[in-house]
């Protein structure tokens, strides 16, 4: 069974407003899917329709969400509360029993290179540190799918690279199926099994590229003629897509 | 800027201040029952250490209750506010007409009212630094960081989680905000109804020391009055940029 399953699922704001044009998508277990395209192609407001923020207006999105976690743009910590407390936050709201909860979250804390900052608040961290928070607040709940909301778009590039790579570790060493927001063709290309392009006004899928390169990645498959290759494709695809409904009005 | 600077620029302030006051009084030979100077409020505070210092009890007693008060009565009110826009939009009007409403117009309908005098004066000052809390508190609990309620949503959180856990964590900023002005405006409402009530006798506050001095042109004594109440003032405020300290160190930036 896929774990995405999205069959003609669009949305149109009240005011009529196409945000999303009916699309078709499907996401299997174990993939890493990410959502790329330009701003106002729909990407996040896809992402929400898998998460179930949002309903579709037509269509449906079927997912099992017994164990989604959701990864924001931004970290989304509270600013009062501990690292610890933060990470902890998702398993308390379900009312798992504290002593259990606390050797989860060392165990997140641990996975994202935290260990020693449990009792740190949030502003006393880096923003690359804020977001493996975030990332070790979704891990905590073990999830089997994790949607992610540009996570690392304002990130410094270096930052963002390291977080890309421990990233793609934590996928395979857990098994999860990922789909990944993201208007990055470098980050596409470097992390997905498969890429879903998207195009702006009104938001649509307009293609699929597989990235058939074998895992585990590095830093090097990013100097290769074949990632040229493949960030080439994607970017022709997506200067087409613009090229056919965008423009002047 | 160094906490020494801080405190040590003010402190010239005051001191130069004070030393051409005495001087200007002593230069040219003005009266103590025309303009007091300081030597003379200071002996004046002396003398009357007993009479002024229960005063000052008083005074402060009447503001700390109607301090309370306006805080119970206040965040209550936020609370029920925030349940339903439709509340809110129904009450809040009220709210305003009170804040609007000068309380030395008010006062003397409190008084008659009420026949405690301390609990009609509690009353009137409670009603002056009200608004404060409400307005800040209902503000701060509606001040919830977009993402995380989403996020809470979309982790299945109770109402009551959402409230205990995000919305009143959210709202302490802007709740200490709404106690500072509170805490001063509780001391004005405490010395006006003090005013209005006229109330002599043992418990008399400060404001019926300033009453009374008038009356009898004992000018040093009332400005010692006033410098109690000035300084009560003072330490209200401490008292609420300490607390604040305490609870929003280190992760609200207002503190750092």
């Amino acid at each position: 069974m896929s774990a995405i399953e999205a069959r003609g699922a669009a949305l149109t704001y009240q005011d009529g407003t196409e945000a999303l044009r009916p699309l078709d998508l499907a996401v299997e277990q174990g993939e890493f899917v990410s959502l790329l395209g330009p701003s106002g192609c729909g990407k996040s407001t896809l992402l929400k329709l898998m998460a179930g923020l949002l309903a579709p207006s037509a269509g449906t999105v079927a997912v099992d969400r017994s164990r989604l976690a959701f990864v924001f743009q931004a970290p989304t910590l509270m600013p009062w509360a501990s690292v610890a407390t933060n990470v902890r936050l998702p398993l308390d709201l379900a009312g798992t029993p504290r002593r259990r909860a606390d050797a989860r979250v060392a165990d997140a804390l641990a996975l994202v290179g935290l260990d020693g900052f449990a009792s740190r608040l949030p502003r006393a961290l880096s923003g690359g540190m804020q977001m493996r928070v975030s990332i070790a607040r979704a891990l905590v709940m073990e999830p089997g799918l994790l949607l992610m909301d540009e996570p690392f778009g304002a990130l410094d590039e270096i930052t963002r690279y390291k977080l890309d790579a421990e990233l793609l570790a934590l996928w395979r060493s857990r098994g999860l199926t990922v789909v990944f927001v993201t208007h990055s063709i470098h980050e596409a290309v470097f992390l997905s099994t498969r890429i879903v392009m998207m195009a702006a006004r009104p938001g649509r899928i307009v293609e699929e590229v597989a990235v058939d390169e074998p895992y585990p990645r590095t830093q090097d498959f990013t100097v290769t003629p074949r990632f040229a290759a493949l960030a080439r494709r994607v970017q022709d695809s997506l200067v087409r897509a613009s090229a056919v409904v965008g423009g002047p009005p | 800027m160094s906490l020494g600077l801080r405190i040590l620029l003010p402190l010239l302030v005051g001191a130069v201040l004070l030393g051409g006051w005495q001087a200007a009084t002593l230069v040219w030979d003005v009266p103590g029952y025309v303009v007091p100077s300081p030597v003379m409020t200071a002996q004046a505070l002396a003398a009357n250490a007993w009479p002024l210092g229960r005063a000052l009890l008083s005074t402060m007693e009447v503001t700390l209750l109607a301090f309370v008060l306006a805080v119970v009565v206040g965040v209550g009110t936020s609370f029920l506010f925030v349940q339903s826009r439709l509340i809110e939009a129904a009450l809040f009007p009220y709210a305003v007409l009170l804040q609007v409403t000068p309380i030395v117009a008010v006062a003397p309908l409190i008084i008659i009212w009420v026949r405690n005098p301390t609990a009609a004066m509690v009353v009137c000052a409670a009603l002056v630094a009200l608004f404060p809390v409400i307005s800040n508190t209902t503000l701060g609990l509606r001040s919830v960081d977009p993402d995380l309620r989403q996020y809470f949503a979309l982790n299945r959180a109770t109402p009551w989680q959402v409230l205990v856990r995000l919305r009143v964590p959210s709202a302490l900023p802007y709740f200490f905000g709404g106690l500072r002005i509170a805490s001063g405006l509780a001391l004005i409402g405490a010395v006006v109804a003090e005013f209005v009530a006229g109330t002599g006798g043992s418990g008399a506050g400060l404001a019926y020391e300033i009453l009374q001095s008038g009356f009898q042109l004992d000018l040093p004594r009332m400005f010692a009055a006033l410098l109690l109440i000035a300084l009560a003032g003072v330490g209200l405020f401490a008292l609420m940029a300490w607390l604040s300290r305490l609870c929003l160190g280190g992760w609200h930036s207002s503190e750092l």
